[in-house]
């Protein structure tokens, strides 16, 4: 590692939270939250709601500001950046560029009504990453092959079921190629027939261990097929932080023990 | 029989000696119409989008542009557009188009509001999408917010036009021979007020409807482009404006 540096991003992490804060007026969020996720580390954030789980990838994909602390996302700062011996907050270009490694998938798909399932895929690598049109269509038709959706490539998506537009919306955020893939409840709006479809692609897609995974989930048992970490958050804070079987079978604490009670009663 | 063009003055009585002059008219009513609509259009696509924007100042000036053209009287905007504005510019404008100029900046500036409300009423969650898909600000609002606000633009946008369509009747007070001006100068040398008035009003109102059918389908190409069903609901129409049931003139899918 160039030494120059030492004092700046750690390139051995792929995420870095470094004392983050996430304040909403008097409501803290998170509170000098510390933690990192290795290249390829595949991480389920579960925790009751209200913890700051959802706050972690909307900071990551930068949908919201952080208060005060800092993110290093690839050895780059997230939303900062050096001036002199100041971190400042940084300028839009800086954000694009980082954002490039990153692919969120969100709890209601948030598809583009106005685009039909192919361009919802393709419009992006199009225009924000200058990618050639049949190039990117090409690609788009192989993902909507591997979401199982080859035949709807000129549908509107509100033509689609719920779990259909949710495996486009993977189809989509995986066209960016990102190094990260941000999973925030993916099936909870979700019909209960529909939701196995797309928690099996997701297991297929974690399974190639290619990419950097944070999930968002209440789904127990999909968490433990898809990590190999899982961190239990309480307000603000890791509670703990382990291996998926060990969590989910003997946890050592308390809070834990009362959330995953909690959760399966339900 | 050959078909009687109702403007050659062949018709018998009042209709022969007002067509001709109220035709005249209507045609110039049309063009400040439209001139003023494209005017208005224009400006409350800029206003509107202004107002979305993050500097305060960009916000300011369309904030005051809007407040300004929204909160006076359209006839006396119109009086100082066309008596004070030589005083100060030295440059007098033709009467038609200051009438098309205040009408397109009043408009310009209700509309500016129906804008800047579509905008706003897009979904948060696509514009989140859109970072996501690290879409650039400006690719946003091009590409994902405008094409689903533009569907909740048309029908307030409608409204808009035909107020615009019955405010071109204030121009007849700067002498545009407009079709208001025209009946007021037939009704003057030939009376029948009841008759000459009664024609004009059935004229806007068909102008009108013609503004109401045009934007129909402006409304329902926008709906399809967002992938939503056309809308079921149809605006109360006159019994002969109404296409016949067999006819394709709804195309409405149910």
């Amino acid at each position: 590692m160039n030494p120059a540096e030492s004092a700046g991003p750690d390139t051995q992490w792929m995420i870095r939270f470094d004392k983050v804060v996430k304040r909403y007026g008097d409501l803290t969020v998170l509170d000098e939250l510390d933690f990192h996720v290795r290249p390829r580390e595949r991480v389920t954030l579960i925790g009751p709601s209200g913890s700051g789980k959802t706050t972690i990838l909307r900071l990551l994909m930068t949908l919201e500001r952080i208060t005060s602390g800092t993110i290093e996302v690839g050895g780059e700062y997230l939303s900062h950046t050096r001036r002199g011996d100041k971190l400042v907050p940084a300028d839009e270009k800086h954000l694009r560029r980082v954002r490039k490694r990153i692919g969120m998938v969100f709890q209601q798909f948030n598809l583009f009504p106005n685009m039909n399932v192919l361009r919802n895929i393709t419009e992006a690598p199009v225009r924000a990453l200058g990618r050639p049109r049949a190039e990117a269509e090409a690609k788009a038709r192989e993902l909507l092959d591997m979401v199982g959706l080859g035949e709807k490539a000129l549908e509107h998506p509100t033509r689609l079921s719920g779990g259909q537009q949710q495996r486009v919306a993977i189809a989509r955020a995986l066209a960016m190629e990102p190094e990260i893939l941000l999973l925030d409840e993916v099936t909870s709006a979700l019909d209960p027939e529909l939701v196995a479809g797309v928690q099996d692609l997701l297991r297929d897609i974690a399974s190639r261990g290619e990419l950097t995974i944070l999930c968002v989930t209440h789904e127990m048992q999909f968490a433990q097929d898809i990590s190999d970490r899982v961190l239990m958050f309480d307000k603000g804070q890791i509670v703990e932080d382990g291996p998926p079987e060990k969590i989910f079978t003997e946890p050592e604490e308390q809070r834990t023990r009362d959330f995953l009670q909690a959760i399966l009663k339900a | 029989m050959a078909t009687i063009n109702p403007c050659s003055g062949d018709l018998p009585g009042t209709f022969g000696d007002a067509m001709p002059f109220i035709c005249d008219g209507a045609v110039v009513t049309a063009q400040v119409t439209l001139g003023g609509a494209a005017l208005a259009i224009v400006l409350a696509a800029v206003a509107g989008l202004a107002s979305t924007s993050h500097a305060w100042l960009v916000r300011a000036v369309a904030r005051v542009y809007m407040e300004f053209f929204r909160g006076a009287s359209v006839l006396v905007q119109l009086f100082w557009i066309f008596y004070a504005m030589p005083a100060i510019t030295g440059y007098r404008l033709s009467p038609i188009f200051a009438g098309v100029l205040t009408l397109g900046l009043n408009l310009g500036a209700y509309g500016s509001e129906v804008v800047r409300g579509a905008i706003q009423a897009v979904p948060v969650p696509q514009r989140e999408a859109g970072i996501a898909l690290n879409f650039s600000t400006y690719q946003r609002m091009r590409r994902i917010i405008l094409p689903q606000a533009f569907v909740a633009m048309v029908p307030p946008g409608t409204s808009l036009l035909i107020e615009l369509l019955k405010a071109t009747s204030l121009v007849s007070a700067i002498s545009v021979a407009d079709m208001t001006y025209q009946a007021n100068v037939t009704v003057s040398s030939i009376g029948n007020q009841f008759t000459i008035f009664g024609i004009v009003m059935v004229i806007y109102f068909l102008m009108a409807q013609v503004i109401t059918m045009v934007m129909r389908v402006v409304e329902r190409r926008a709906a399809t482009m967002v992938g939503r069903e056309t809308p079921k609901r149809r605006p109360p129409q006159m019994a002969w404006t109404d296409p016949a049931p067999t006819s394709a003139g709804g195309g409405g899918k149910s």
